[in-house]
């Protein structure tokens, strides 16, 4: 897939940041998009404007979605649609997103900046812009399970009808 | 090989002989903790069950707790929703260990679940809270989870597909100087490894300085462990872990306490002599921003907080008391205090600290997280600084992107709201 940078951000990226604790009142999934990044002004004008397209990617360094467990901070991105490549995440920020079906890629040696163009594939990325590739690291299995059913309601949803059935 | 105290509290939660790090396991949850945001798992949960013909009841009622403290009493008409809603679900549900905003059992949810004694050495518990890691002071493995994941725990009453984490063995020797305390070993520490030095790693806490630390202080070490990426921290129980909770928790059934073995196996071990610290701040605006007090230069104070589950007990109020009485808080400095729970409220009142504290200047909040997480009871104004007991400082974190928040420990916070800028409490203030 092809797509573009709209966002280059460093390590430590917190879950405050990404959806601030003012806003956690709001919790549907519905609701939580219009506060993504809201103290990056611009970007959060450009998101509720939608200049951004569906499969835009936020770049960041290390330790994406440290902080607070809060999933809106999932949730948010999530309802644009956005691919998130960071060289590592914070645990239970991965887990959320893993949950909610939002896009993570671990790429730990990623070297983009905002606008490159990027071509995204399962072992690789390719900064187009640059002319570079970089390695995908797998997400764990254990992850990759919760994705492959759809996400964890999902799962959970399977799981529960198969212990019913037992019972 | 010998084990972690992970590895065997994940083997016995999940049935098997034994478990290694990287295994996925599912282990079986004895206590699954939200709070406000329940009002999210609930909504999640009704989905698991949407379309299975399966009526949507929790796995037991008895070992759900939800605390209100994130905002109390409501800030807004939305979160008053929030409550309104999860107090019926609780009442439908018959959830037991639910604690309403009321002065006779409520406070910060860190704080409710060893007091009442729902945390036991050897549990699993989980909790939509990153601050889950605090309850690894009494033995127990306990981290934080998303609401979605806790909808699926409220379904079947095991996390699914956790993987069991490696392990940092940290090693604290040494007696503490005086008025350097807990807070500052653990900010020393999170200086040491970095936000991230600890991403999906357990922190198990070992040496002499830990086995004489009260409860509190390891509280403290575990509530902290996070903020430097750890999934848990974790102190082998002890007898002080079986003290507190005979004595203070009211526990009277028969206690599994679970330790590591002498030789089991760390991903890294290190070492920290606690008679060689100073007080330690973390500087705006990452918790990883450590330097001791005298590196600090002269910053100029707005507000001080002391509260939240890291640093909210009896013992904190006590040393800010101790520092305060018979002095004022400096004229444009305003201090809150936010007891971590009524009971601890009701010590403080009963011991005169909070009249201490009062006739200094300070003002007395209703226990609960407070200004903590930036939603309501004491903002900062625009390029105003807070010097907080708390423990985040992010931009924002404090209601204003704008401003800036100092972490510190209570004698720290304490012997500063005196002079109004940030100051060492060992060098006496006059
Ligand atoms: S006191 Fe602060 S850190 Fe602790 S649970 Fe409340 S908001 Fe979270």
């Amino acid at each position: 897939m092809k797509t573009k940078v709209v966002l280059k951000l460093g390590d430590d990226i917190s879950t405050d940041a990404i959806y601030p604790g003012r806003f956690m009142a709001t919790v549907l999934p519905t609701e939580t998009p219009q506060y993504a990044f809201i103290d990056y002004k611009e970007f959060n004008t450009k998101l509720i404007s939608k200049q951004i397209p569906a499969n835009s990617v936020i770049v960041a360094d290390n330790n994406f979605g440290c902080g607070s467990s809060r999933e809106q901070a999932a949730s948010t991105l999530k309802g644009w649609e956005l691919i998130i490549v960071a060289k590592n995440y914070a645990r239970i920020f991965l887990q959320n997103s893993c949950n909610l079906g939002l896009r993570t890629i671990i790429c730990p040696i990623i070297e983009a900046k905002e606008n490159d163009e990027l071509e995204i594939k399962v072992t690789e990325i390719i900064n187009l812009t640059s002319g570079k590739k970089f390695a995908i690291e797998p997400l764990p299995k254990a992850r990759q399970d919760i994705i492959d059913a759809g996400g964890l309601i999902a799962y959970t949803r399977k799981k529960l009808l198969e212990k019913a059935t037992v019972h | 090989m010998g084990k972690t105290i992970v590895e065997k509290i994940l083997a016995k939660a999940t049935g098997q002989a034994s478990v290694k790090v990287g295994d996925v396991v599912e282990p079986a949850v004895d206590v699954a903790m939200s709070h406000e945001n329940g009002a999210l798992v609930i909504n999640q949960f009704l989905d698991v069950y949407k379309g299975t013909g399966l009526k949507p009841n929790v796995w037991d009622p008895s070992k759900i707790a939800i605390i209100f403290d994130h905002r109390v009493p409501a800030e807004s008409a939305k979160t008053a929703t929030n409550q309104k809603k999860i107090r019926e679900f609780v009442a439908a549900q018959g959830i037991e260990k639910f604690h309403d905003i009321r002065g006779d059992e409520g406070g910060i949810c860190h704080q409710i679940l060893p007091e009442n004694g729902y945390i036991r050495p050897g549990n699993i518990v989980v909790g939509t809270d990153s601050h889950t890691t605090s309850h690894g002071a009494l033995g127990a493995f306990s981290f934080g989870i998303g609401a979605t994941e806790m909808a699926s725990v409220w379904t079947l009453g095991t996390v699914l597909n956790v993987e069991v984490p490696g392990t940092i063995k940290v090693v604290v020797n040494g007696e503490l100087p005086k008025l350097v305390s807990p807070k500052d070993i653990i900010l020393h520490l999170i200086g040491k490894l970095s936000a991230q030095g600890a991403n999906f790693k357990v922190i198990e806490f070992h040496g002499d300085t830990i086995r004489k630390m009260s409860t509190s202080g390891r509280l403290t070490l575990c509530n902290m462990s996070v903020e430097a990426g750890a999934t848990s921290g974790i102190v082998p129980p002890d007898s002080e872990t079986e003290r507190y909770l005979r004595e203070e928790a009211g526990v009277k059934d028969k206690l599994d306490m679970i330790v590591p073995d002498g030789d089991a196996k760390y991903e890294q071990v290190i070492e920290i002599d606690a008679s060689k610290l100073a007080p330690q701040i973390a500087c705006p605006h990452t918790v990883d921003n450590v330097k001791s007090v005298d590196k600090i230069g002269e910053v100029k104070v707005n507000q001080i907080v002391i509260g939240s589950c890291t640093n909210g007990r009896i013992d904190d109020i006590e040393i800010a008391a101790t520092i305060l009485k018979g002095r004022k808080v400096a004229q444009d400095t305003r201090m809150l205090i936010f007891p971590a729970s009524w009971k601890i409220y009701k010590e403080a009142m009963a011991k005169g600290y909070l009249l201490d504290l009062i006739n200094a200047g300070a003002t007395i909040m209703n226990p609960g997280c407070g200004c903590c997480l930036g939603v309501h009871q004491g903002a900062l104004g625009d390029k105003e600084v807070s010097l907080s007991t708390t423990n985040r400082n992010f931009k924002g974190r404090q209601g204003n992107p704008n401003a800036d928040v100092y972490l510190c420990s209570p004698a720290v916070a304490a012997a500063s709201a005196i002079t109004g800028i940030i100051s060492d409490p060992r060098k006496g203030v006059n």
